[in-house]
Order: C-alpha cells, then structure tokens, then sequence
C-alpha cells in the first residue's frame, strides 16, 4: 500500500467557507475513505484569510496572503492510501468539491524513507 | 470460589495489602485476602454475621499480614541472616476509605499496563479489580480456563516486574497510563454488552464492573477528565437497554423491536449528567463520539436522529478506523440517504469476513433485489457463530421469499 497526499486548491476565497449541507458532502467523503481504512492522516485545513496567510519569499520579502503567482490558494490537504496513483485520482475524483465549487486537487505520492 | 457479594470486597483488599507487599509479592496480598474471607465465612456461619463486617474483615487481614511479615523476618533475618526486601512486621496497618479508594485507583492503573495485550489487560482487571475466578472469566470470553491462566500468566509476570507503586497516583502516573486505563475499561463493558456467552448473568456483571471501576475515577480530581465522564456517560445509555436488548431465552431483539418502556430511564438520565460532565472543555474523544451516538439512539423519535448518527459516525471513523464503526455508519448513510444511495458506499468497505457486512448488504439489497438480499444473509449465516442471529436471518430469507421482489427493481 502506498500513500498519497491530496492537496486541495481553491480559486477564490469566497469558496473557502462551505454552507452546512456542503460541509456535510465533504465529511461524508472523508468518512466514506476513512470507513474504507484508507485515510493515513485527515491532515489540515488551512485558513486562507488576511491575518492567517502570508508567503515568505527569497531576501525575506514577505507578502499578504495564501496566493503565489496565480490566484489559486491551497485551502487544506489530506493523505489517502491507495494501491496506486490511478487509485488515488479515483477516490480525489469523487470529492463534492467539484460539484460545489470548483478547484483542483493534486495528487501526490508520498516518498517514503526506510 | 468466592461468593459474588465477596468478590468486590476482596479486590478491594487485595489492593490495600498490595500497598505494603508491594505488586511484586500481589500473590502473598492475594493469599492473605482469601484467606480472611475464608475464615469469615467459617466463623460466621457459627456465630452469625458480626454487627461491622467490613471492620471484622479488615482486623482479620491485618493480622494475617502482621504474622505473614514476622514470618518472614524472622526468617529472613535470624535463619539466612540477609536484608530483606520485604516491609518490617512494625508497620502500621490502616484501612480507611481514602486508603481503600486510593488503593484501588492506583491498582487499576498498575493493571493496566501497556506492556500486556488488550484481551490480557481485560482479562487481569477482571481477575485482580474485580475478583473474578479463573472459571468465571474463562466463561466470559467462551474460552478453556487452561488458556485463560496461561494468559494470565504471562501478564502477571509483567505486573511484577513492572512493580508500579500502589499509592496516591501522581500527575505523571497518570498522564501516561490514562488512555491505556480508559482503553480497557472500554473493552471490559464491550466484553460484557457484546458478549460471546449468551449467560445473561455474566454480561451484565462485566457491564456493572466496568462501570463501577470507571465511576471510582470521577472520583479522584486527577483522573476525573473529560473523556473518563464521557466513557462513563456512554457505559450508562449503553447499560440502560441491556434489559431490553435479550429476550429472556438470551436471544438478541433488534433496536427496532425492542420494548422501549424496558429502557431505564433513571440510567439515560446519570449518561446525560455525565456527557454534559464531559463536554465542559474543548476535547473531544472517541468516547465523546461514541457516548453522543448513544445519546441519540436513547431519542427513538427525534426526526434528525440518523443524521446526527451519521455526523457523529463520520468523525469517529476519522479518528479511528474500525470495521464495525464504517459498518454501523454504512447503515446510519442508508437511513439518511436512502439504501440506494449507500449501496456503493457498503460494496467499498470489502469486509467480505464479517457476517454484519453480508447483513448490511442483504438489508440494503432487501427492496430491490430479493434474490441477492437473500444470498448476502445466507453468507451471513454461514459465517455467524451465534445461533439466535442464525435464526433471525432465517427469518429474513423467508420473509423475502414470501414477497419476492423480481431482481433488478
């Protein structure tokens, strides 16, 4: 069994705070991988807003806010286990993000040191 | 054997003599105690049962215990003239209640010790916290009591070893042993409430025991935390439909069908005063989690009942994956969502081994397909060892077969 890191990523932060019955979506997806035994670390939720976020930069340059270069900011992440990647994109597949609100999720296989 | 109403009293002492002895010599603590209960029961069934038998006892104990350490002194010291590390015959013997509970507590600590295996942990609460016999703890689990004692021997052998200190337990003490405390107070009532033996008698004296032993540790300021009222809230709702939830031949009754007015209220409400012990602080345990589905299964109408069952379900599985918890959260989906709609989310769970996976299915499969709802429950019997589900699933298929539903509906 390998493990993968889904890293979620968000377009606006407006999308940042579900309403009730999404955040109920978004439970019922983790629980449904977790009651799979297939949930290695629920991870985090990482608050976007001002006075949460800032980005550090080469020469101590510090600026406001979760974004990067483009405006899409990553709002949390988990780490699944999956046989294999195609797996992974199967369960990161099914998240009601996409029905909601739109984003992306990346996939990422975690290295693992013997 | 000791006679049930001995069994508490005995544990008890047990643990205050354990004091002195310390843990590495229980078995002199232990010898000493049946020993005085032995010698109650002769002397009063002649003259009659004295007016303070608690304080009869405690003078017999103590002077076994004050000869036992001459004994020994006498033989440590004048025979092979060597130190001894056993206590000088001088020491004083107090019983008092502080003593006794703080005896107690702390032995219920030294029990659990995260060097022995859960089955090994439960098994030493039973027979040195509870003063349960070999034979009784061997029909507790359906097991040989040759197995039982070779369990408990091994375990034993770690306990003296391990020599944890029978007094007043420090904060550190019981920082690091707490959850493993809880953990298998935890299992100790499960033993009892999801019991292999269909001995009515013996499920709900593991049920009192755990919870008696978990009360004892709201009592000390230490070990009064916010998951131990949780754990105890949960062993309440869980004890107050034990009546209710096996027919008097020992059968299982469904949730669905059981007599409510059985329920025992006055337990429902001790579950609600501890939760609410429980939640004055910001943590929340698996003892929370599972106390609050508890809760709401004591509310047979609250409409948003399943819905908070399946919140509640959710966070627990993402704290701790077990097979009956993603199970029991599968049914709690169906009941919000629909069977429909949880069929995907059952197939995922692949406990193929597990007779309550086919009995989820063949409940889930029940209104659309008659034929694979009957095929899940007869894998359902296959691998179940108990003879009333056996009969309960029977029942099911029959009842599918009268109202056949044609497949693919």
């Amino acid at each position: 069994m390998k493990e993968f890191a889904l890293i979620f990523r968000l377009k606006d932060i407006a999308d940042f705070k579900p309403t009730p019955e999404q955040m109920q979506e978004r439970m019922n997806w983790l629980a449904g991988i977790a009651s799979q035994n297939k949930l290695a670390d629920k991870g985090n939720t990482l608050l976007p807003f001002e006075g949460s976020a800032k980005t550090v930069k080469p020469n101590r340059v510090v600026t406001d806010g979760a974004y990067t270069e483009i405006k899409e900011f990553i709002s949390g992440y988990i780490v699944v286990k999956a046989e294999s990647l195609d797996e992974a994109v199967e369960i990161a597949q099914a998240n009601p993000i996409f029905d909601q609100v739109g984003g992306s999720v990346e996939v990422r296989e975690v290295l693992r040191r013997d | 054997m000791l006679p049930h109403l001995f069994r508490q009293e005995y544990a008890r002492m047990t643990a205050v003599l354990c004091r002195h002895f310390g843990l590495k010599h229980i078995e002199v603590a232990e010898d000493i105690a049946s020993d005085t209960f032995l010698k109650a029961s002769e002397h009063w069934a002649v003259h009659g049962i004295p007016e303070n038998p608690g304080a009869w006892l405690y003078v017999v104990a103590k002077n076994r215990a004050k000869d036992y350490l001459k004994r020994v002194w006498l033989h440590e010291t004048k025979i092979r003239d060597q130190q001894t590390d056993v206590v000088q015959p001088e020491v004083s013997f107090e019983f008092n209640r502080q003593l006794l509970s703080d005896s107690q507590l702390a032995m219920i600590f030294a029990v659990c010790n995260p060097v022995n295996p859960d089955e090994s942990q439960v098994c030493l609460a039973l027979q040195i916290l509870c003063g349960f016999s070999l034979e009784e703890i061997a029909n507790a689990f359906l097991a040989k009591p040759e197995t039982i004692k070779k369990r408990l021997y091994r375990a034993r052998t770690n306990l003296r070893r391990d020599n944890f200190p029978i007094r007043e337990l420090s904060e550190t003490q019981v920082k690091q042993r707490l959850d493993t405390v809880l953990r298998t107070l935890y299992l100790l009532f499960n033993e009892g409430y999801f019991s292999k033996t269909s001995d009515k008698q013996i499920r709900m004296d593991l049920c009192s025991e755990a919870t008696r032993l978990t009360m004892l540790m709201t009592e000390n300021p230490l070990t009064n935390t916010p998951q131990t009222n949780a754990l105890l809230a949960l062993m309440c709702y869980q004890s107050s439909r034990l009546g209710a939830r096996t027919n008097e031949r020992g059968e299982p009754v469904l949730f669905e069908e059981q007599d409510k007015s059985q329920w025992d209220q006055s337990l429902i409400d001790r579950g609600n005063y501890y939760l609410v012990q429980a939640t004055n602080s910001a943590v929340v345990s698996r003892y929370h989690l599972e106390a609050g589905i508890a809760y709401w299964h004591t509310t047979p109408t609250d409409q948003n009942k399943w819905h908070h069952i399946l919140q509640l379900y959710n966070q627990l599985l993402i704290i701790e994956y077990s097979p009956i918890a993603a199970l029991n959260r599968t049914f709690a989906f169906a009941k919000v969502y629909g069977k429909q709609a949880a069929l995907p989310e059952a197939e995922k769970l692949k406990l193929e081994n597990s007779n309550y996976y086919h009995e989820l299915l063949g409940y889930l499969y029940a209104d659309t397909d008659s034929e694979k709802a009957a095929d899940h429950y007869r894998a359902a019997i296959k691998l179940s060892r108990s003879k009333a589900e056996k009969q309960v699933l029977r029942r099911r298929i029959n009842a599918l077969e009268q109202g056949a539903v044609p497949r693919g509906r």
